[in-house]
């Protein structure tokens, strides 16, 4: 292993001299990271995947005016469509509702309540990626908050923090969701003066943000604590630089890298727990779709319309695949142990 | 190591009452509107919303009102104004299903996930590696009661190979008891095995290239023995934590979804259930139930972490 | 020169590396020998190559992008490209190593004793009591205090010497002809840095074995080698006994680092010198002399050809790779009057 002379002679030649040409001369960790990103060309394609979704769902009500001419939440049970020359019911009279016709109309088929499930996937879609990156947003921002207060003040400030995280994170994610959701589904939330209705798209974004809390805030309040030993630390403060100044200017830059792999793995699980709660009545309330309630209606009729259910839990599979190995790619690329591969 | 044990055990009981107290804050102070309202069920009447005003002590101030929730949660005083039964038993009846399926899906994802995790470290860099870690990738990102849903429909009422969701008694009768609980541990297992394999397959990395192991080459040991009694324990040791942690999530959380989706009547689904009706009681003594149980077994495996690692327990 | 053949017979090895920044020549045409009971000290700068050298006689470098060519002769067997179970029978039980950080080179998680029973029962495959007892006789030969009782320590629980200690019992397990020691000293205090240095050259005369020490200090040559071969930029450019070395350096890095330590039997100076300059990137050397840009005495012919091996006409052990004529050498050598060191003078010629 590893003591095979020139077997890999001819690849190992013209390796040389395409380093060579590319030589590197003081290029900073940022630059570097950047191009071996786009040399991994699987991850720029699950990275522009995830891009086509978003804008695809962005465009949901494109494709419900101008394709399917109908919204999210009309109902068609008593409606016909034509599907090659054929006039279909909508709705079967059994109930059953009509599956994928791959044309203008209920391209991917109708629900139990006539309901196009294209158009229904579309802005499901956009209020599940609204929810996720939003959630993964504020949790962001609030771990990186927690995390250098705790981590740069120490003592009580650190005790607090640590003890409000450990408790946190002693609650199931789902469980702490569910708990939240069901709390906060018929009354909404008051803060202050501002009260959020219990329908409100806000209610799952800020559980779900909670949640996340402790397994962000922790690794930054890590990282946070070994970074401040380091000399370019005390040589900042022996300059005379203030908590705050040194907290912007040496911590956070050193903490980018580590916040931006969370952030994606945040994004997609943010995602994957809107799904569940709003599968399990949750999340999202009905009428207004998600990926999860579709999903959750789909598996009702899943004997008779499997469509119904494959759809939207195919499209979270698709997406939350491609923010994972898009992430994927990022932390290889940044992670400056990365392997050589001698095959680009 | 008694000190430690001891320690441990003050520190799990202290966050025991921390989040007891979260998980009241959570149920009653904190969302907006009035909680008996909350709790009294569909259209429910003026007299019946007093009784429980009364009965959890809504009218007077947050500390009675905190301790009357924990009585009536601990002494199995909680009933579902929905459903009329008492949440301990429906809990207590639940436990054994819920039980069967976290317990069995722990061993199955930890020894999928330590062969996946084990061969795709030693195959770094080359097609079984890549393909390995594409198939666990997409394990993560399924949604596990989509999964569960298709292998249920597909798997066991189209092609009939499995049966059709449902429970069986494992006093009754084993075999078919395991039989039922085979897409459900299944289905459950899968997320697990694409992180845990992909921590392991790190942690080897990591650990391969490490001074002892070096050192336990350059002693001319076969490369088998460095891999399972150098590299493997070692590696093995930060996942164990991680390992109790994700078994007590499953068993609090995870499990709900499969229950629901296999019909396997456990504790999950009669908190999925609860949760469908917004019926407040389940969900609060579940919430809580599934926190403490994670609390302890967070104060176990960190026990377990410092007798594998005989550097914690000597500081 | 003793007629019986080497025990050790390095010829032209060469370990390059294949990195994003070009290929890494670590090792560039190294040869040396080593006899039996022969104690050489490898020295050079960090990056010199030494360690890798060392570590591929063992195959211990198993990097994927790692490419190996030249020859490494060991009784008969060829090391360089053989088989694993080859290797792994020469591992330990032929050839030992002592590596420099004892703390991580040591397996956290197992007692000490165990790790040397480990080596004892692969090579040998004794039962448990037998093992363990070789393995506290040793411990207790390495002047580990109170070895029985001890031996079922960790790793952490024990001084950083000691754990070195238990390095050097553990490479003695099984009575290897060689002993590699790759900077044993290095982790350590100074104070401890003597005890291990003593401890292995009584191991040299009690066993026979032949010692290959790597090293950047030019103390602990003294104190303990028989032959030294000084290792720039990959390359051996100085090779030959201590004396020699110490008295008679032939090439300008050997001037530069002896010109640079403390000497007591020399006037204390007020400024130590250092070799200006730094190490050439090991992807991207210059042409030629591997050392010309440091070098004050260079002339036209260094920058042109890499200098060939020239062994001094009286003294055959004695080789090094520089251009200049062995007058001039000795001439250029003393910035003082009997002081060894490197730097321009005036009137030199280019």
């Amino acid at each position: 292993m590893g003591t095979e002379p020139a077997s890999t002679g001819q690849a190992f030649e013209a390796f040389e001299e395409e380093a060579k040409r590319e030589r590197v001369h003081g290029v900073g960790p940022w630059r570097l990271g950047l191009r071996r990103l786009r040399r991994n060309r699987v991850a720029l394609f699950f990275g522009f995947l995830f891009v086509l979704l978003v804008v695809l769902c962005l465009a949901a009500p494109l494709w419900a005016n101008q394709v399917a001419g109908t919204g999210p939440n009309e109902n068609h049970l008593t409606d016909t469509v034509v599907v090659d020359g054929e006039e279909k019911n909508v709705v079967a009279l059994d109930g059953v509702p009509i599956g994928p016709t791959w044309q203008g109309e209920f391209f991917l088929g109708a629900d139990r309540n006539g309901r196009d499930v294209m158009v229904r996937l579309l802005y499901g879609g956009r209020n599940s990626l609204l929810i996720g990156v939003t959630a993964a947003l504020i949790t962001t921002v609030l771990s990186i908050v927690l995390g250098l207060l705790a981590g740069f003040f120490r003592g009580w400030t650190d005790t607090a923090i640590r003890a409000l995280l450990d408790v946190l994170w002693s609650f199931p994610v789902v469980i702490l969701g569910v708990a939240l959701g069901v709390a906060l589904a018929t009354g909404g939330l008051r803060l202050g003066p501002i009260t959020i209705g219990g329908d409100s798209i806000l209610i799952p974004i800020l559980v779900i943000a909670l949640v996340f809390i402790p397994y962000m805030a922790r690794p930054v309040r890590g990282q946070v604590l070994s970074l401040r030993e380091k000399e370019f630390v005390e040589a900042a403060r022996a300059q005379g630089a203030g908590p705050l100044r040194i907290m912007f200017s040496e911590v956070l830059p050193n903490l980018a890298s580590t916040i931006l792999v969370f952030f994606t793995l945040l994004i997609a699980n943010a995602i994957l727990l809107e799904a569940a709660l709003s599968f399990l009545g949750a999340g999202v309330r009905p009428p207004n779709p998600s990926w999860g309630t579709m999903i959750d209606e789909g598996v009702e009729r899943i004997a008779t319309a499997p469509h119904l259910t494959v759809v939207p839990g195919a499209m979270l599979l698709v997406t939350v695949l491609s923010i994972n190995v898009f992430g994927d790619g990022v932390r290889d690329a940044l992670d400056p142990r990365a392997k050589v591969r001698l095959e680009h | 190591m008694a000190r430690f044990v001891v320690r441990r055990l003050f520190q799990m009981v202290l966050v025991m009452f921390a989040v007891s107290i979260l998980t009241f804050l959570i149920f009653n102070v904190i969302p907006n509107g009035d909680p008996a309202e909350r709790m009294a069920g569909r259209q429910p009447t003026e007299v019946q919303i007093e009784a429980i005003r009364e009965e959890w002590g809504f009218d007077e101030n947050i500390v009675v009102q905190y301790v009357t929730t924990m009585r009536k949660v601990f002494t199995g005083d909680l009933q579902s104004y929905f459903t009329q039964l008492p949440v301990g038993e429906e809990i207590l009846r639940g436990l054994p299903r819920t039980l069967s399926l976290a317990i069995g899906a722990a061993l199955l994802w930890m020894l999928v996930a330590t062969c996946f995790g084990l061969y795709s470290a030693m195959k770094a860099g080359k097609f079984a590696d890549r393909f390995l870690t594409i198939i666990a990738l997409i394990g993560i990102s399924m949604p596990v009661f989509w999964i569960g849903a298709l292998m249920n429909y597909y798997l066991g009422f189209k092609a009939g190979i499995f049966p059709n969701g449902g429970y069986v008694e494992l006093t009754r009768d084993p075999i078919d008891w395991a039989y039922h609980l085979i897409l459900p541990w299944t289905a459950l297992a899968i997320l697990f095995i694409g992180f845990y394999s992909r921590l392991l397959r790190s942690n080897v990395l990591d650990t391969i290239n490490e001074d002892y192991v070096r050192t336990a080459r350059a002693k001319g040991l076969s490369e088998r023995r460095i891999m399972v009694r150098h590299v493997l324990r070692n590696s093995m040791i930060p996942i164990v934590t991680l390992w109790g942690l994700d078994f007590g999530a499953v068993l609090g959380g995870g499990a709900i979804l499969t229950e629901t989706v296999f019909d396997l009547q456990g504790v999950g689904q009669y908190t999925a259930d609860s949760i469908g009706l917004l019926d407040v009681p389940p969900v609060l003594a579940v919430t809580l139930l599934a926190a403490f149980f994670i609390v302890f077994l967070n104060a176990v495996v960190d026990i377990a972490y410092a007798y594998l690692d005989p550097r914690i327990r000597l500081q | 020169m003793s007629a019986e053949p080497p025990l050790l017979d390095v010829k032209g090895l060469r370990v390059s590396f294949a990195t994003e920044g070009g290929i890494v020549r670590a090792v560039d045409g190294v040869s040396f020998t080593l006899a039996a009971g022969d104690v050489l000290a490898v020295v050079g700068e960090s990056g010199s190559g030494k360690s890798v050298t060392v570590m591929t006689l063992m195959g211990l470098t198993r990097s994927p992008n790692a490419r190996f060519e030249g020859k490494a002769h060991y009784r008969g067997t060829e090391l360089i490209g053989a088989p694993e179970d080859v290797l792994r029978r020469v591992r330990g039980a032929e050839i030992a190593m002592i590596f420099q950080d004892p703390m991580t080179s040591l397996n956290p998680v197992q007692r000490i004793a165990s790790q040397i029973i480990e080596q004892i029962q692969e090579h040998e495959g004794l039962p448990d009591r037998q093992a363990r007892a070789r393995a506290v006789e040793l411990l207790e030969r390495v002047g580990l205090p109170r070895a029985e009782e001890r031996a079922d320590d960790y790793p952490f629980e024990l001084s950083g010497g000691m754990r070195q200690r238990v390095m050097i019992a553990l490479a003695l397990s099984c009575n290897p002809s060689v002993l590699i020691a790759d900077e044993p000293t290095t982790a350590l205090d100074v104070t401890i840095q003597a005890q291990i240095l003593q401890g292995i050259r009584e191991l040299r005369d009690d066993t026979g074995a032949a010692v290959i020490i790597v090293t950047h200090d030019l103390g602990v040559v003294a104190e303990i080698a028989d032959r030294i071969a000084v290792m720039y930029a990959g390359r051996v450019v100085e090779e030959g006994t201590v004396d020699q070395i110490f008295h008679d350096p032939q090439h300008p890095y050997t001037w530069g680092l002896l010109g640079s330590i403390t000497r007591v039997d020399r006037p204390r100076l007020k400024r130590l010198p250092a070799i200006a300059g730094l190490p050439p990137s090991l992807a991207d050397r210059p042409r030629g002399c591997h050392f010309r840009p440091r070098c004050p005495h260079e002339f036209a012919q260094c920058t042109t050809v890499p200098p060939l091996e020239a062994r001094l006409p009286d003294q055959p052990e004695h080789r090094d790779r520089c251009w200049l004529a062995p007058a001039e050498k000795r001439g250029r050598r003393e910035v003082a009057p009997g002081e060894i060191g490197l730097e321009a003078k005036e009137g030199a010629t280019a």
